[in-house]
């Protein structure tokens, strides 16, 4: 197609620089979003009566709509990239904590206890033991998280024009260029695409010990299993 | 002056509440156009996620669809199909009802997939078959994860048709986009305000519908 790396000046970027900013302002968020995540999901499993009201309140937040989330919060941080990357950090916190938090509750007691009797402590414990078992459920909460925030980040062109790869959506209506658009929704889902399969590479990684090429096992396929010697767990 | 007061001093205004432009038709048009959408993408999502999930066939491929139905860049879309197929409800219904069917489908497709294998066996045990094995033992029993589906896709469906102003929609979308325009924040805040309480009312409404369609007895166990 003619013209279709033909990014417009007042862009004031290349496409590389478009998909340099795109990541920065998708991926940031994630790992904010991570970092939050941890400490809070470990509070929901230590106290069990935490974690309802946290569930319920996750999901409160994540049906705020991106665009209503970025408007409020010009009134604080003005038509910025932080606006943008607040939502969407809070966007990834909301679908890691119940993520990690099933991810660690997957952790079979046997071993924690095994665990314990071998001298570990709870923070080494939690390191060594529980965080590397619940990597595949983190991961999967991460592979959520990643793709919508490179999705959603460029909604941000709406509030002046910083949504990066977003923003030739905008020059591709003023300039009535429909391959500009064809270029922002291409490179989005490409880029989509490959941070979902660097994350599935980062779990074989991790997971040394999990068996290659066998059926894919979402948390919530993993939970009965990991759950039925304590029914009492099932209730949700 | 926060946003609290410019939401207040939008929605307190009398001349918000009538006309074209006005809170009630505006709010009529996002959910009609939500309900459209929700409607059309259930009806592709549905038979085809109880299908799969019954059989037990092609989850691969449906991880497939999940994965490209989280990848799809919806905003991007909807502008692109605005752009090739020009002004009106089915450029923007497209892209709605593509993200709409990848959570109905597959979390359909898993609701199934988790019913208790031996309630299967029980009531193929007793006679019944395929088709009320269908609706009779595993519908009622997924019908918590189901309507969770449903509602993550109604969720985003709000949450696009918002997005949807900026290619010239109406409903509430329009508040923020032509706000943002205007340099009016009274009017982006008071939009902001509508959306959000529009998506939590769908929250409630799916929580109140399962109230009542969910039976009891699976409703206790899980």
């Amino acid at each position: 197609m003619n013209g279709f790396f033909d990014i417009p000046s007042d862009l004031q970027h290349s496409w590389f620089g478009l998909i340099g900013l795109h990541l920065r302002e998708a991926l940031l968020p994630v790992l904010a979003g991570l970092v939050a995540a941890l400490p809070l999901a470990q509070l929901c499993v230590r106290f069990r009566w935490l974690y309802p009201p946290v569930l319920s309140l996750t999901t409160v937040l994540y049906a705020v709509p991106s665009l209503a989330f970025f408007v409020v919060l010009i009134d604080y941080t003005g038509q910025s990239e932080l606006t943008v990357m607040i939502p969407l950090a809070v966007y990834s916190l909301v679908v890691l904590v119940p993520a990690v938090v099933d991810g660690v509750r997957s952790v079979p007691p046997e071993t924690l206890a095994a665990a314990t009797a071998m001298g570990f402590g709870p923070v080494r414990r939690y390191v060594q033991v529980q965080l590397p078992i619940a990597v595949p459920a983190i991961i999967a909460g991460l592979r959520v998280a990643t793709v919508s925030s490179i999705s959603l980040v460029s909604v941000g062109m709406l509030i002046g024009n910083q949504g990066a790869l977003g923003n030739l959506l905008h020059a591709a209506t003023v300039y009535h260029r429909p391959e500009l658009a064809v270029n922002s929704v291409v490179t989005t889902a490409a880029l989509a695409v490959l941070a979902d399969g660097a994350l599935v590479l980062l779990r074989l990684l991790l997971t040394p010990w999990m068996p290659r090429g066998a059926r894919r096992r979402t948390p919530r396929a993993a939970r009965p299993d990991a759950t039925a010697p304590a029914p009492k767990e099932a209730g949700r | 002056m926060n946003v609290l007061h410019f939401v207040v001093s939008f929605l307190g205004d009398g001349a918000h509440w009538q006309g074209y432009d006005g809170i009630p038709t505006r709010l009529a048009e996002h959910i009609r156009y939500s309900l459209l959408a929700l409607a059309l993408a259930a009806a592709v999502g549905l038979p085809a996620g109880l299908l799969t999930g019954h059989y037990g066939r092609g989850g691969t491929a449906l991880a497939l669809i999940a994965t490209a139905g989280r990848a799809l860049p919806s905003f991007g879309l909807l502008v692109l199909m605005f752009l090739l197929l020009g002004f009106g409800t089915v450029p923007v219904m497209i892209p709605l009802v593509l993200l709409a069917v990848p959570p109905i489908l597959v979390t359909t497709y898993e609701a199934l997939r988790s019913v208790d294998p031996p309630l299967v066996d029980a009531a193929r045990g007793m006679g019944m078959g395929e088709a009320r094995i269908l609706l009779q033992v595993e519908l009622p029993v997924a019908l918590p994860l189901i309507l969770g589906g449903l509602r993550s896709a109604a969720v985003q469906i709000v949450s696009t048709a918002t997005i949807a102003a900026y290619v010239s929609l109406g409903g509430l979308g329009r508040y923020i986009v032509d706000g943002l325009y205007q340099r009016d924040y009274e009017k982006v805040a008071g939009g902001a305000a509508l959306v959000a309480g529009l998506a939590l009312v769908t929250l409630a409404v799916f929580w109140a519908v399962g109230r009542a369609v969910v039976s009891p007895g699976v409703r206790r166990g899980g």
